[in-house]
């Protein structure tokens, strides 16, 4: 039972991060219509920017504070991740308006390809470390309720937090801030929102920027976790799941795809992993989306869609 | 005229649709005689495009079952619907965009082709002679509705009216004995009006085509149907030959507004 | 003014349901391939066999594969690589287990094993749509990633995956020189391309578009869309399978499950975006795009390097191509978004005008 529970925390705090990158999905995807094959690659590059500010900012300036650093890498790499938003709205998104969704799809994995390069160019292509002292002893608790208590991993927890937060605060924004029902007036119905004035290159600026930080977060969690190295730019792929799963606009099922797609992953690798071989984790996910998908197509919380003829 | 109006050939039974909360059609029975003009008309909203949409089985009904030819279908389906001879155009024309017109009045033939995929990856016998045999029959309905000069163009590139004429070529293909249409004349202008009323009168009356018919001209309704079912909020109000409807006071009261 | 049909009319529907009803392009089509399988053999070195048109012709049909699904079907498919790793091991295993088996008949096998695996895989497509639908095929490359590293029975308990085949012959005629799996190659794409033709301009090609295009009258004008959408996917999967086989037989001889991989289904996908969606001409255009690009930026940076002074190192050089790769992706998507199939079909147009335009 103890052994169950604590893969139980440990899928829901894995999917607490799976939530936030499906949550970058799903606003670009619900203001802009694009499905944003290039999160992987911005998380990489956000993550690969705040590594290398974080040893380069300390040497420009001559600065003694980690932690100082730390929050100057993190800001400088937020401003980065601000201006491919721009640049990709400026040079990309603004010419293909009106364009079929499997061509916008191509064009983000062209900007992932992008990215890619250069960030290999700007900032190398060695594994770095990103070092913002997340705790790395676990802890036990709830001794006195099991025999032996729950193993709980403190840099997970701390993450599953910081996710948790920012999950929180995207969603008031979206639900309670002007600028939010702009965007929720986009996703509705393009042409309407812009003949009652809403500016739609700033609403999709504004979305990518979320979606930039968002990248960010996850890539200084998973980056001081795993190191920042090439294989960052797969954790998209590991997303697409929870986003079907969730229904490609909704924002709540985005946070519930991301933990059923996150205990799923865990409760499969420790109880079904053994049976049929490892590695079974990134496919196990996709299969139970699928099959999500075969019983409600539009998926847990996406609106029904009707043919109208 | 040669044609005889018949028996009931479709009829249907207490239909009621709803999507979630909204009732679009409610306990609406009516019948159709073979080779009658039979049109449907009513307020915008009235769910007259829905009850079309019900009889070739492109929405379930809740309640309520249809009776074609003595067979009691409570479950349409678009393909059974197509297989028992039904065929139908579309309110926003449902071409298919990326084809010529040629290709698109072909796609009718779906049903009558006969040779397996094989055959006709290689082209041979019978795909080869079924194609060509098609391709005959889909040049008579391109002669019959006059739009030769187009066949090769692709369907997007042409005017609404074109547009409009492809769609009836295309369900013609399907050679129907009940044929749908869902506002044929809608934003036409008076001569394109007159070209397709007489290739609807002509469908008629050269094959006996049995027409059920949405439109909002009413001046082209009381002219060539021979029966008028109104409907309003999805609701059946009036039922009867032209000039009975003109005379009903509900069907009056629904198109000039309550108060009178 | 040679580009012109003046004069050439038709006097039956079997005239103009030819496979190419303008003499022109008859007649260039078979010198093209005329010239391919006697010129190129003649002219061309081992390397440009071997790193080019080899490559070019396997990957052709597996774009066209793809376009019969995606540009035809109108279905979004990200699993593509995942039907050449069922053709290949599928191949491998007839090949290796059953003696005797003839080379093509196992290629051929592979084939309807990815037809079948497709099929599999395509049932989504009938609740499904759109980008949803991409997703779920990304279901079927994560699954057989897995499959044939961890599964020894699919790879003859060969070590992560790797097998290798040799020998390869066809009534005694050993295919081991470029040339001859170059002409094997060449021979294959021919027959199939024609076949894919073929279907296209015939009923089931139109059953596909009719889907594509728009699905709901599609039904109610008699097409089962279950047939229809199934029929596409056993197709489509079955050239991508084949086009597997060849990749691991003729072109690897030996390979792993990587070579298949998630990156190989995107570059098909791109293939055919920017060849052109739902044009048969569009998937070699594609190929040859996709194929040639990252061999000619491989040789030309350095030297442009090296003309201003500058020493790119290799790392260097594959982070440019990225960067370049992604550019020229997204300016196509910008500038013709319909492909280099849709360029072509206009500048034949203005041709056949030519120089009269109005």
């Amino acid at each position: 039972m103890g052994f169950f529970l604590e893969t139980l925390i440990g899928g829901l705090m894995a999917g607490m991060l799976y939530s936030l990158v499906a949550l970058g999905f799903v606003l670009i995807f619900k203001a802009s219509g694009v499905f944003n094959f290039a999160q992987g690659a911005m998380v990489l590059f956000a993550a690969l920017a705040m590594a290398r500010f974080s040893t380069w900012i300390p040497q420009w300036l001559g600065l003694e504070s980690a932690a100082l650093a730390n929050v100057l890498a993190f800001l400088a790499a937020g401003a980065v991740m601000f201006l491919v938003a721009w640049l990709v709205e400026r040079l990309v998104l603004r010419h293909l308006v009106n364009q079929e969704g499997a061509t916008l799809l191509m064009a983000t994995l062209g900007i992932a390809y992008i990215l890619e390069g250069i960030g290999g160019t700007l900032f190398g292509s060695d594994i770095y470390k990103i070092d913002v002292g997340m705790p790395k002893e676990p802890v036990m608790i709830l001794e006195h309720v099991f025999d032996g208590g729950l193993l709980i991993n403190k840099e997970d927890f701390v993450a599953a937090s910081i996710a948790a937060l920012l999950v929180a605060l995207l969603a008031l924004f979206f639900q309670k801030t002007t600028t939010g029902r702009a965007l929720r007036a986009v996703a509705d119905d393009h042409q309407a929102a812009q003949s009652i004035g809403i500016p739609l290159h700033r609403i999709w600026f504004i979305v990518w920027c979320v979606a930039g930080v968002v990248a960010l977060v996850a890539g200084v969690i998973w980056g001081s976790k795993l190191g920042v190295q090439f294989s960052l730019s797969t954790v998209a792929l590991r997303g697409l799941p929870v986003v079907i799963l969730g229904g490609l606009t909704s924002i709540p099922g985005a946070i519930i795809g991301g933990l059923i797609i996150g205990v799923g992953e865990k409760l499969s690798e420790v109880y079904l992993g053994p049976l049929i071989g490892g590695g079974i984790e990134i496919w196990f996910a996709y299969q139970l989306a699928l099959v999500f998908l075969l019983l409600r197509p539009q998926g847990l919380f996406g609106e029904k869609i009707i043919d109208r003829v | 005229m040669t044609r005889q109006i018949g028996e009931a050939i479709l009829d249907l039974k207490n239909v009621s649709l709803s999507f979630g909360g909204v009732k679009a059609l409610t306990d609406i029975s009516f019948d159709i005689r073979e080779h009658e003009i039979r049109a449907i008309i009513g307020p915008n909203g009235a769910g007259k495009s829905s009850m079309l949409n019900v009889i070739n089985g492109v929405y379930r009904p809740q309640q309520g079952e249809i009776v074609l030819r003595g067979e009691r279908f409570s479950r349409m389906n678009p393909y059974k619907a197509a297989k028992a001879g039904i065929s139908r155009t579309f309110q926003n024309i449902a071409l298919f965009k990326g084809m010529s017109v040629l290709d698109n009045i072909m796609t009718g033939r779906s049903l009558k082709i006969g040779s397996n995929l094989l055959q006709q990856a290689f082209w041979w016998g019978p795909a080869r002679r079924e194609e060509l045999a098609h391709r005959a029959k889909v040049e008579e309905v391109i002669d019959f509705l006059e739009i030769q000069h187009i066949r090769k163009t692709p369907v997007g590139r042409l005017p609404y009216g074109l547009q409009k004429r492809v769609d009836l070529g295309r369900a013609l293909a399907m050679e129907p004995s009940i044929l749908l249409l869902d506002e044929p004349m809608a934003g036409m202008n008076v001569e394109e009006k007159q070209d397709m009323c007489r290739f609807i009168l002509d469908v008629n009356d050269q094959f006996g085509t049995t027409i059920v018919l949405i439109e909002h001209d009413m001046a082209v309704v009381m002219d060539i149907s021979d029966r008028v079912v109104v409907l309003d909020y999805g609701k059946k109000i009036g039922d009867g030959a032209p000039e009975e409807v003109r005379a009903n006071p509900d069907v009056i009261s629904a198109y000039l507004g309550a108060g009178h | 003014m040679l580009y012109r049909e003046n004069g050439q009319f038709k006097t039956s529907y079997a005239d103009d349901q030819q496979l190419f009803p303008i003499a022109q392009d008859r007649w260039s089509i078979l010198a093209l391939t005329v010239f391919a399988f006697i010129g190129i053999p003649l002219l061309v070195d081992e390397y440009l066999l071997r790193a080019i048109l080899i490559p070019f012709l396997i990957l052709s049909l597996a774009a066209l594969g793809v376009n019969i699904l995606v540009g035809y079907c109108g279905q979004i498919t990200l699993g593509a690589g995942a039907f050449m790793a069922v053709g290949a091991y599928a191949a491998y295993n007839f090949h290796s287990r059953l003696p005797g088996m003839p080379l093509v008949l196992s290629m051929l096998l592979g084939g309807v094993t990815a037809a079948l695996v497709g099929i599999f895989f395509g049932i989504p497509s009938l609740r499904v749509r759109g980008l949803y639908l991409a997703v779920a095929t990304l279901a079927a490359q994560f699954f057989t990633d897995w499959v044939f590293l961890r599964v020894p029975w699919f790879t003859d308990h060969a070590a992560s995956g790797s097998v290798s085949v040799s020998n390869l012959q066809i009534l005694g005629w050993q295919i081991a020189e470029p040339v001859d799996k170059y002409l094997f190659c060449l021979f294959w794409l021919t027959v199939f391309a024609l076949l894919a033709k073929n279907m296209t301009r015939s009923a089931i090609g139109r059953q596909w578009m009719a889907i594509r295009d728009m699905d709901v009258a599609a039904e109610v004008i008699g097409i089962r869309p279950l047939f229809a959408k199934l029929s596409a996917f056993a197709v489509s999967s079955f050239y991508v399978g084949t086009a597997g086989a060849l990749w691991g037989f003729i072109h690897l001889s030996s390979w792993e499950p990587a070579a298949f991989s998630v990156d190989r289904s995107f570059q098909l996908l791109f293939m055919v975006i920017i060849g052109g969606l739902g044009s048969i001409m569009g998937s070699f255009f594609g190929a040859a795009f996709i194929v040639i690009l990252p061999i000619v930026l491989n040789q030309f940076l350095p030297a442009l390097g090296r003309l201003v002074g500058l020493n790119i190192s290799t790392a260097g050089v594959s982070h440019a191509e990225l960067i370049i790769f992604g550019s020229l992706i997204i300016f196509f998507l910008i500038k013709e978004p319909h492909g280099i199939a849709r360029l072509w079909s206009t500048g034949k147009e203005k041709l056949r005008l030519w120089p009269f335009p109005h």
